[in-house]
């Protein structure tokens, strides 16, 4: 709607000026003004100014989080670093966790299908502690951070190529309580 | 606990096929050759002697029938071939006519049904070309009874008898096996505990569903299971007992415990503590509720089984960088390492690929693994001093092999292609025989049981 409004503006803006361009004579008489009209009623005030986004999610809510954060973090084959990209997400993460001291978090490694099952639920857990131990290095209270290794056995993607895979291994930050709403 | 209450062996008295052993007995290799001929035998239908179930009497056979064929060692003869009728347990076969249609060894059975309600089935091995009778357990013949519900107990020990005694191997078809049944879509799967006697019949679920539950493993002594439930949203190590359903958890770690086996002499079990993202290897002694902790490591330790004399451990480690075998001392001692050197855990794979999931074989000379190289994956064996690795399978996913008793099949899980459900198969140590074995439902992490009493 405000974008219909500004483009129309803009429009009639050109036409305006279009208008002085190509008719340089004397404007015609004008019509007598209409009658006065009521003024209505002013708008409400504006909200607060807490940067809120009227269509956005609510602060410190859960869509918060997984919106303007990110809940996961990707990992490489058989690998449980943390690259430049899964550091970024989780200082947000982490600067989020700050701002909203009662959240309480799980932490679940995951790892793709080209593993065995035992190994994968290792390696999981190892996924899901590197992912607690870079939390708790940037200020969050370990006390409010649980891992869990589900190894191979949830699969956000269900495709077997290298895409799924890749997707398939990550660090999921869920959140367990204490939000907003 | 009726109906594991199988009847008693008993010699037959009568005195037929006495003759003293010929020098070329009928004998089965197992390992075989280049040129691999299964051995041709005939097991007719038993005779119904008392009672009226044929049907019963039919199906008995059936299941004698396709123990013995599923091993790949033996062939049944077409009943259609057969040329003597008139076969009764108490009177020698015509071994001319069983000799013209080629066959190697002949089953003859009776059944009864008794006064008391049970079954009795009897039955003799004819080595035909010998012309004599295969004495078993040193008689010359068998005879069970049990009650009509537990039919397909006889028929399996029947089986394993006739096994047993063509090729020296142990016994192992009267067992059962336990495994995950999966159902619902790859996001989100079910995986329930399941069980089914090794031919794939009497399937029959143990858990709900409610909580995925992986890696179930037998006791080698009682009626008990170890595995893995999320239960509680915590994944733990339980115990779980067969007969009365009772579920328990196994002992008080602080973190995920995963992995589990049972010792051999189903005393303790080993299992992997995962604390602060390293997992490590413990083994809990039943009795004593105590556990140990058996490897202190900051690689990943996981996936221990003991040797049958209790003396050592393999387990996987990718403390070299990537998953390997590694075998070490119960006790923890330093031991003497094949590839050279003394250190707390020898490495056993140096050939290319990632290797992990072993299980030492009940006859205690090889290690079977999964092995994954090159987008495929493999189970094969290996000897515990890191010669002679044979792989005996290949596909897309293989993975998780157990021993059957006797320690000449192995059961695993396959998902043959891209996205196809996994499913359970055999494959005989020879990797001749690979099966697939039927079930209700998408199956995976099976275990096979000890011989049942």
């Amino acid at each position: 709607m405000k974008s219909y409004l500004k483009i129309s503006a803009a429009a009639a803006v050109l036409i305006a000026l279009g208008a002085c361009a190509s008719q340089p004579e004397a404007p015609p008489p004008v019509e007598p003004a209409p009658p006065v009209e009521q003024p209505a009623p002013p708008p409400p005030p504006p909200p607060p100014p807490v940067a809120e986004q009227p269509t956005g999610p609510v602060p410190g809510s859960l869509d918060d989080f997984r919106v303007n954060v990110g809940e996961r973090v990707y990992f490489d084959l058989n690998e449980y670093r943390l690259d430049s990209d899964d550091q970024e997400i989780l200082k947000l993460q982490a600067a989020w966790l700050q701002s909203y001291p009662a959240v309480r978090i799980m932490v679940a490694g995951n790892c793709d299908e080209r593993g065995t099952r035992e190994y994968n639920l290792a390696l999981g857990e190892r996924r899901a502690s590197v992912v607690k131990d870079y939390l708790v290095s940037l200020g969050v209270d370990p006390s409010r951070i649980d891992t869990i290794s589900y190894g191979k056995e949830r699969p956000i993607a269900a495709g077997s190529d290298e895409n799924a895979w890749a997707l398939n291994r990550n660090g999921f930050t869920q959140i367990v309580s204490g939000t907003t709403s | 606990m009726t109906r594991l209450l199988l009847a008693l062996v008993m010699a037959f008295t009568a005195a037929i096929g006495l003759a003293p052993t010929a020098s070329a007995e009928l004998k089965v290799l197992v390992e075989g050759s280049g040129n691999f001929q299964p051995t041709p035998l005939a097991i007719p239908d038993f005779e119904v002697r008392g009672g009226t179930n044929t049907d019963l009497a039919r199906q008995i056979a059936d299941v004698v029938r396709n123990d013995l064929e599923s091993t790949g060692l033996f062939e049944m003869q077409n009943p259609a071939s057969f040329i003597q009728k008139d076969l009764s347990i108490d009177v020698q076969p015509r071994f001319a006519d069983w000799k013209i249609i080629k066959t190697d060894g002949l089953v003859v059975g009776a059944f009864e049904e008794l006064p008391d309600g049970k079954i009795a089935v009897s039955f003799r091995l004819w080595d035909v070309y010998a012309g004599e009778v295969m004495r078993i357990n040193g008689q010359p013949g068998r005879r069970l009874t049990t009650t009509p519900d537990n039919w397909r107990r006889i028929a399996h020990k029947i089986a394993d008898s006739i096994y047993t005694r063509l090729t020296g191997e142990d016994p192992y078809f009267d067992s059962r096996i336990v495994y995950i049944a999966e159902t619902g879509p790859k996001l989100n799967r079910v995986k329930r505990l399941a069980i089914m006697d090794s031919d794939g019949a009497n399937q029959q679920y143990l858990t709900p569903g409610t909580n995925t539950v992986l890696t179930p493993r037998f006791s080698p002594s009682a009626q008990e299971i170890t595995y893995m439930s999320y239960e509680g949203g915590r994944p733990r190590v339980y115990l779980f007992n067969i007969e009365t359903g009772r579920q328990e958890l196994l002992g008080n770690f602080p973190g995920m415990t995963f992995a589990p086996r049972f010792s051999r002499d189903g005393e303790s079990v080993l299992l992997t503590q995962a604390e602060h993202g390293n997992s490590d290897l413990y083994i809990m002694n039943l009795q004593t509720r105590q556990s140990r902790r058996l490897t202190d490591h900051p690689a990943i330790d996981t996936s221990p089984s003991m040797s049958p004399d209790g003396r050592s451990i393999v387990f996987t480690s990718d403390r070299g960088g990537s998953p390997q075998l590694y075998i070490m001392n119960t006790d923890g001692s330093p031991r003497t390492c094949p590839s050279g050197g003394r250190d707390v855990a020898c490495r056993i794979t140096f050939n290319k690929g990632q290797y992990s999931t072993p299980v030492w074989s009940p006859r205690g000379d090889l290690v079977a693994f999964t092995k994954q190289l090159g987008g495929k994956f493999y189970i094969g064996v290996i000897g515990t001093d890191g010669t002679g690795e044979r792989l005996l399978t290949e596909a897309y996913l293989d993975e998780g092999p157990d021993w059957s008793p006797n320690g000449r099949v192995i059961v695993y899980f396959r998902e043959s292609r891209p996205g196809a459900g996994p499913q359970l198969w055999s494959v005989d140590l020879s990797g001749r025989n690979e099966r697939r074995l039927q079930t209700q439902t998408e199956a995976s992490d099976p275990a096979w049981s000890p011989l049942l009493e």
